[in-house]
């Protein structure tokens, strides 16, 4: 299979950036340091392309109700021009994506879905919707995103020549609002996945690179860089934001990965309801902290003690972190040791190193 | 700086200096941008003993783990400690500063079987 290829791939390759294949697409994984690129995020700001990820539009006189049906959410009550982050559940509870979905009408809804998944979601929307008066399109390749995050992406984002948008110093997070680009529509969201302040941008592909190179160009000397997918998981392991394939899976239930919040259980009926209670003893999503320089990584087993014994647990992901300097990672145990404070063991490639239970995030900006 | 012409390299993307008997090893740049941002090194100590293919250290960056493997029979007479303590020496200069470790090979002839520059520029595709 071929490689699908973002709208700005051009821009990546002419600004050297190394790629990597993503859920079928051929995507930057950082264009020269991903500390460099991390760095920038948290203290000026970051450009990303995230045209991989799926839109999936909800359409008709009971999308909302459709809505309310198909994800662990109540869509019904988000206003206009709010966004709300909700998940698609299987039947039987497990976690089949994660999704941040936008009112973008009274009866209009825009799903944004991870990329590995927008066919799943954009078909299990559809059967979902089925019965009610709703439609749903998936629009994937008809819209790309672009993400300016970090404290400064407010003042640049102002500055951008020929970016209009309403109000743009009143957008309050999880809120958006519809502008124009030299011509072209912009949806304009304060959503994100670094833990920082920040943009989210919907327009046409035809668009994107225009406004890409019109954001770069105002922040360069702000010290914005573009950065890259390695960037982006490292922040956002560092928020401790799940990611989809590693904290969240079919096999998970939403409040295992402290995500029962996301479920609205008033609700009278909606697909996973039955099943999306765990058993008491399923394992939970813990932060690990640690010391030294060697991380933790995805699949490593996670121990009670420094010596002998079975493994309790298993990583789901983690990094040296940046901005923290020490190791830092998420992962699966049960219940009994999930207290923060508690002392745990990883395997980290034979030596058992010590990590203690966390609060999540690891890292959380000043307000 | 060492001319990249004159060096050995393996299938692992390590490079060899050979002075005597002593060989000098790192990785190389392509390897180094491979795995990006280099956060941590494994070394071993001076005095161990090292066999051509086995393990002897590790490379690592934010997103993976590179493992260091030993091109030659030999001990380690020397570690480069400023890349223990600033790892990013092996992305800025792999070939200079960022080198790894110094062997005494036991049989110093041994690093003729290595690739040469040109047949490792094609292993990469360069």
């Amino acid at each position: 299979m071929s490689d699908r290829l973002s709208p700005l791939h051009r821009i990546h390759e002419d600004a050297g950036a190394s790629f990597t294949d993503f859920a079928g697409w051929r995507m930057p994984v950082r264009y020269s340091s991903e500390l460099a690129e991390h760095h920038a995020v948290r203290t000026a700001a970051g450009l990303f392309d995230l045209s991989h990820m799926g839109e999936v539009v909800v359409l008709g006189a009971q999308a909302a109700e459709a809505l309310d049906y198909a994800v662990s959410g109540r869509m019904s009550a988000l206003e206009e021009g709010r966004a709300k982050y909700t998940l698609l559940l299987a039947d039987d509870g497990g976690v089949l994506d994660d999704l941040i979905v936008y009112r973008t009408g009274a009866d209009r809804f825009l799903v944004v879905a991870n990329a590995s998944n927008r066919e799943l979601v954009a078909s299990e929307l559809a059967r979902r919707a089925d019965g009610f008066d709703a439609q749903v399109f998936d629009e994937s390749d008809d819209v790309a995103l672009i993400a300016l995050q970090g404290p400064k992406s407010p003042e640049i984002l102002a500055e951008v020549e020929g970016l209009d948008v309403t109000d743009l110093e009143g957008l309050r997070y999880y809120r958006f609002a519809r502008g124009s680009f030299r011509g072209h529509e912009v949806l304009v969201a304060r959503t994100g996945y670094t833990g920082e302040n920040g943009f989210e941008l919907f327009l046409a592909p035809e668009a994107a690179p225009e406004l890409w190179e019109a954001i770069a160009e105002t922040g360069a000397g702000s010290g914005l860089l573009p950065a890259g997918l390695a960037a982006r998981d490292t922040l956002r392991l560092e928020a401790g934001m799940p990611l989809y394939g590693s904290e969240l899976s079919r096999a998970i239930r939403p409040a295992q990965a402290g995500l029962a919040r996301t479920v609205d259980l008033t609700k009278e009926d909606f697909v996973g309801r039955l099943g999306v209670e765990p058993p008491a003893d399923a394992p939970v999503l813990v932060g690990l902290a640690a010391e030294g320089r060697r991380a933790a990584r995805a699949g490593y087993p996670v121990l009670a003690d420094a010596e002998g014994g079975d493994p309790i647990g298993e990583v789901t992901s983690g990094a040296l972190s940046p901005t923290l300097g020490h190791p830092i990672a998420m992962a699966y145990v049960p219940p009994a040791v999930s207290a923060a404070g508690t002392q745990l063991f990883v395997d980290v490639r034979g030596t058992r190193i010590p990590a203690s239970v966390v609060a999540l995030p690891f890292y959380k900006r000043e307000a | 700086m060492v001319d990249q012409s004159e060096l050995k390299y393996t299938h692992e993307h390590e490079w060899v200096a050979l002075e005597g008997d002593v060989a000098t090893i790192g990785i190389t740049a392509y390897a180094a941008e491979k795995l990006g941002d280099v956060v941590y090194v494994d070394l071993p100590e001076v005095g161990t003993t090292v066999a051509s293919g086995r393990t002897v250290g590790e490379v690592e960056s934010t997103k993976s783990v590179g493992e260091l493997f030993a091109p030659l029979d030999g001990e380690v007479v020397e570690v480069n400690d400023d890349v223990t303590s600033s790892p990013e020496l092996v992305n800025s200069d792999p070939f200079g500063d960022g080198w790894l470790i110094r062997v005494r090979l036991s049989d110093p002839t041994a690093a003729d079987s290595l690739l040469t520059a040109d047949e490792y520029a094609g292993l990469i595709g360069e």
